[in-house]
């Protein structure tokens, strides 16, 4: 493998690298009123580089051709995928955000370099093959995460936002390189073929003690129980297009990493790291959901939605089977636009002066007033609800499905019923806009980019998205063909 | 009609029609919704003419792999079709008892329940299990919207009761479901019903699958959250709650239930006999002292509901087919029922029995339907009502006579709670002045009585209509049900002594529709 070719795979990466650091140098010459022009630049970026990694996914690349620098970075479909999912939302991130920052007059010319930084990082992370690069993308990630959650530097909420997540975050790292060391002192080696070789007979206790750390420090990237406890305070308190961002390619990123680390690294042994997937994942729905019937406020409610979520991907991954991690992924893309739709909604919530409204009271009798806006967001919490004929049933569908014909019936018996304690908080939301007397607070107008990609995510909700469902199959078993190939 | 896919075309005009009355003002949205029903009911008759009395066993059959995982089947046998039949004939009368009670947010409601109405179509024409669980999930959507937008004083609670009592039921079913399809490798319904799990699996997928239909049904303990949905919702949810949406569970039986987990059902059905005991006594005796008419109704339904219950789960024809002829008799009379207080709520605006009284005096004509309505609930033979109890009766006497027994008591306090509940209402002094100055019904309501009424006459003087298209897709149930047959403790028996030379004949004739 020469160097060539091995650059040729990580153009994306490459492509990113470059235009977050000249738009950084555009940032600094010429200051904030260039801001808007980086933002279109940069989503002119992360468009391109979809374009880039869409090839390896639509032809099902995978194998040692398309693994670069000696396998330390994997170009195959499976990194396609998740690549796909984190620069769109990425893009997505920052589509929203003048309409955000701009009345605040915030909106610097940073906030686009950062997310670029941090699609960067995340992009590494899917396609490591090797725990070193996983983690240096993780922290590119990172880093840039905790100062986009920080953003509004004059807003109290957001600084204890930022805080809050680096030092829980930092934690979080610090477990996760603590595993690492321990799985390369008792296998060896730090990157993932070689632990799934090195594992592939046996497992000493010390590579146990690896793994947990492991999927400790991920599942905190995951936000899953019970390490979801600064997810409700991150959500809450960042501004809302750095929420929308964390929600989607923060979600995608991690879990498609954590899903490399398990089936691929640590595949042969899945033994040992189901039981405490599974765990994860009951408690995820059940706390996710238990915690968000008292909640307030939309931002934090769609936070432990988004708890409650990450439990039903990890029933995927708990049953550690192809058909298991294909179903993850299917759930993913629906979780992603379905979220993507939830948090355009809620920056459309707003008062006569265009300050955002995020108390769920004030949201009573949004039907009368702003129709459309209600009834997409009726949409999208009957869809997270996993209602059908909305598009948020096929993700629960095919997760289920797998945990089925894997023979874990009681698993997908207990993660249903607990869907049901989810059901109640999504038909509040409902309740409060449909049934109530308006409460006359929600009145300002959005621009037509917010309008237009909630009308999009509506529309891949409303019933006319199960005609993707055999596309977005058939893609999600390429990528998982690719993953199961490299591990 | 070979190829036209009509049940599609049924399936999508009304939910055309929904899209545009969410955009629509009030007085066009009436309209549209009028039309939109109309024409689903022209198509219905269409369909029925249509339907081969006696041919293929699946008709109208459409299929389409345009899914992941499942696909778009539509096909309909002739339970189906009486289904479909009732649901179309219902919803133009929804639409008409919610053309002036219905003021706020017209258009939506109209949207809401034109929506509910490809649903339910679908679930009755689905012939494929996946999409048959979208359907009939979905339809807790509109429901939840309509009782909860357009609702009494508490319909908050009644709506959420409804949507997460009926959720957790039906979710486990899609578990078993999955399990089923994974094991037979088929999502085709009829496929599945003649496929044969393995029985101590059958227990399993019974229970998951009676946790759903037990409580759309609804049966005795978890019926609860009928009486609140019905109460709150407005006069036109009620009738379609009523009228189509319990049928569903029964529905579900006589699909799914039955042909797929005979043994389970076998099993089971001292079970839903208890159940279905309890639920006639102590349902008739709730519904013997309530004082507000639709909770009154609401309780008669789920005594009804377990009349149903009792003749599926008698595994044989008569009571196979009484259970057919029930849920078809309960949808048109409870409807209507449920609409004659709705007639007289929009009038008074309330629905406590002791303010009305006497209104044979000022309103005859109501009085003349509600009474026709009140004889058909109560199974006066000539009415729709008569039919089907007889059979349902007949078929669960040869299981157990005892539980026959049991089960007639229900229509001896049937027929005391409804001429109690006619008697408070229309006969008697005219206690207050405001339901004495009530004005008798209107041409809009002759409309929708009179059909209602003819289809009620009609039904119980020859049910043959009926019962006909039924008949071979029973007795192929029936057939199915054959290796699981109880022991009978009064069985039929063809008359063995030649004195009765004639009555051997007539059950020898009743032999050979089956």
């Amino acid at each position: 493998m020469d160097f060539a070719h091995s650059l040729s795979l990580i153009a994306p990466e490459l492509t990113l690298s470059v235009a977050g650091l000249v738009l950084l140098l555009v940032a600094a010459w010429s200051g904030d009123k260039a801001a808007r022009l980086i933002s279109i630049l940069g989503v002119t970026a992360l468009v391109g580089c979809m374009f880039l990694v869409a090839p390896a996914l639509c032809n099902g690349f995978m194998g040692p051709d398309f693994t670069a620098f000696g396998g330390q970075h994997r170009a195959d479909a499976f990194a396609a995928f998740a690549k796909l999912l984190i620069y769109g939302s990425s893009a997505a991130a920052l589509v929203v955000a003048p309409a955000f920052f701009g009345r605040l007059g915030q909106m610097r010319a940073e906030y686009p370099v950062l997310i670029i930084f941090a699609a960067l990082g995340m992009g590494m992370m899917a396609s490591a093959g090797d725990m070193l690069a996983l983690y240096i993308g993780l922290e590119l990630n990172s880093l840039a995460s905790y100062v986009l959650a920080a953003f509004l530097r004059s807003d109290g909420r957001s600084a204890e936002s930022g805080l809050k997540y680096f030092v829980l975050g930092a934690l979080a790292s610090g477990i996760l390189l603590f595993g690492i060391s321990l799985t390369y002192g008792f296998t060896g080696t730090t990157s993932f073929a070689g632990i799934s070789a090195a594992l592939s007979d046996g497992m000493s206790h010390g590579a146990l003690f690896g793994i947990v750390f492991l999927l400790a420090g991920l599942a905190f990237k995951i936000a899953a129980v019970p390490f979801h406890m600064w997810t409700p305070d991150v959500y809450e308190g960042a501004p809302t297009p750095v929420t929308t961002f964390f929600a989607t390619a923060s979600k995608a990123a991690a879990l498609a990493v954590l899903m490399r680390v398990a089936l691929e690294a640590f595949g042969p042994q899945a033994g040992a790291w189901q039981q405490i997937v599974i765990f994860a994942a009951i408690a995820s729905i059940v706390i996710g959901a238990l915690g968000a019937i008292g909640q307030s406020n939309i931002k934090r409610l769609m936070a432990y939605s988004s708890i409650n979520n990450v439990g039903f991907v990890l029933i995927g991954l708990g049953i550690a089977s192809a058909a298991g991690a294909s179903a993850m992924l299917v759930y993913l893309v629906i979780y992603i636009v379905m979220s993507l739709g939830g948090f355009v909604a809620i920056l459309m919530l707003k008062d006569a002066d265009g300050n955002p409204v995020e108390r769920i009271s004030d949201l009573a009798g949004l039907s009368r007033t702003r129709p459309a806006l209600a009834l997409a967001l009726a949409m999208i919490m009957f869809s997270l609800a996993g209602i059908p004929p909305l598009f948020g049933f096929w993700g629960k569908f095919v997760v289920f499905q797998a945990a089925v014909e894997a023979g874990y019936v009681s698993l997908a018996a207990i993660g249903i019923a607990a869907s049901v304690i989810g059901a109640f908080y999504y038909l509040k939301i409902v309740k409060v806009m449909y049934f109530d007397e308006p409460a006359g607070v929600v009145t300002g107008r959005s621009d037509w980019t917010l309008q237009g990609l909630l009308f999009l995510t509506a529309l891949f909700m409303s019933p006319l998205g199960y005609l993707l469902t055999k596309w977005l199959g058939q893609l999600a078993d390429t990528a998982t063909a690719a993953l199961f190939l490299a591990a | 009609m070979g190829g036209f896919p009509i049940l599609s075309l049924m399936l999508l005009v009304p939910l055309l029609g929904a899209v545009a009355c969410l955009k629509l003002e009030a007085p066009a949205a009436r309209q549209v919704a009028l039309v939109a029903t109309l024409i689903d009911l022209a198509l219905g008759v269409v369909l029925w003419l249509n339907f081969d009395i006696g041919g293929a066993q699946w008709q109208f059959v459409e299929r389409h792999e345009i899914f992941a995982g499942f696909n778009y089947a539509l096909g309909i046998d002739g339970i189906a079709l009486v289904l479909i039949m009732l649901s179309v004939f219902l919803m133009p009368v929804c639409i008409g008892a919610s053309w002036h009670s219905i003021e706020k947010r017209v258009g939506e409601y109209m949207a809401a329940f034109l929506l509910m109405e490809t649903l339910m179509i679908g679930v009755f024409a689905a012939q494929d299990i996946y999409l048959f669980y979208i359907m009939f999930e979905a339809g807790l959507i509109p429901m939840y919207l309509i009782i909860g937008v357009w609702g009494g004083d508490n319909r908050i609670y009644a709506s959420y009761k409804f949507f997460l009592y009926t959720l957790l039921g039906s979710v486990l079913m899609l578990i078993a479901m999955f399990w089923m399809v994974n094991e037979a490798g088929t999502t085709d319904i009829p496929t599945l019903m003649a496929y044969d799990f393995d029985p101590g699996v059958q227990t399993w997928l019974w229970l998951a699958f009676f946790a759903s239909f037990a409580v759309k049904m609804p049966m005795y303990p978890v019926h609860t959250w009928l009486p609140d949905a019905h109460v709150q919702a407005p006069t036109a949810g009620s009738i379609i709650l009523a009228g189509v949406l319990l049928k569903m569970g029964g529905y579900g039986f006589i699909r799914f239930s039955l042909p797929m987990f005979p043994e389970a059902s076998a099993q089971f059905a001292p079970l839903v006999f208890v159940l279905s005991m309890l639920a006639v006594v102590i349902t008739s005796l709730i519904a013997l002292v309530q004082s507000d008419m639709k909770k009154l109704i609401a309780y008669s339904s789920v005594a009804h509901m377990a009349i149903v219950t009792l003749g599926l789960f008698a595994f044989n024809v008569q009571g196979l087919e009484g259970a057919m002829m029930v849920m078809l008799s309960h949808g048109l009379v409870s409807g209507a029922l449920f609409l004659c207080v709705g007639v007289i709520y929009d009038r008074l605006h309330t629905r406590e029995i002791a303010r009305y009284g006497g209104l044979a005096i000022n309103m005859p004509k109501y009085a003349l339907f509600f009474l026709l309505f009140t004889m058909g609930s109560i199974g006066l033979p000539g009415t729709s009502g008569f039919v089907g109890e007889f059979l349902s009766l007949a078929g669960i006497y040869q299981v157990s006579s005892w539980v026959a027994l049991v089960g007639t008591t229900g229509i001896i306090l049937g027929a005391a709670y409804m001429l109690y509940l006619y008697r408070r209402v229309v006969f008697g002094e005219q206690k207050n002045a405001d339901a004495a100055a009530m004005p008798d019904l209107e041409l809009r309501e002759y409309l929708m009585m009179i059909p209602l009424g003819l289809a009620v006459l009609w039904m119980g003087v020859y049910p043959e209509s009926f019962i006909a298209p039924m008949r071979q897709d029973i007795a192929a149930l029936d057939a199915r049900l054959a290796r699981v047959k109880p022991h009978y403790d009064a069985p039929l028996m063809l008359g063995k002594g030649t004195p009765a030379e004639e009555a051997h004949g007539e059950h020898a004739a009743e032999g050979g529709h089956h």
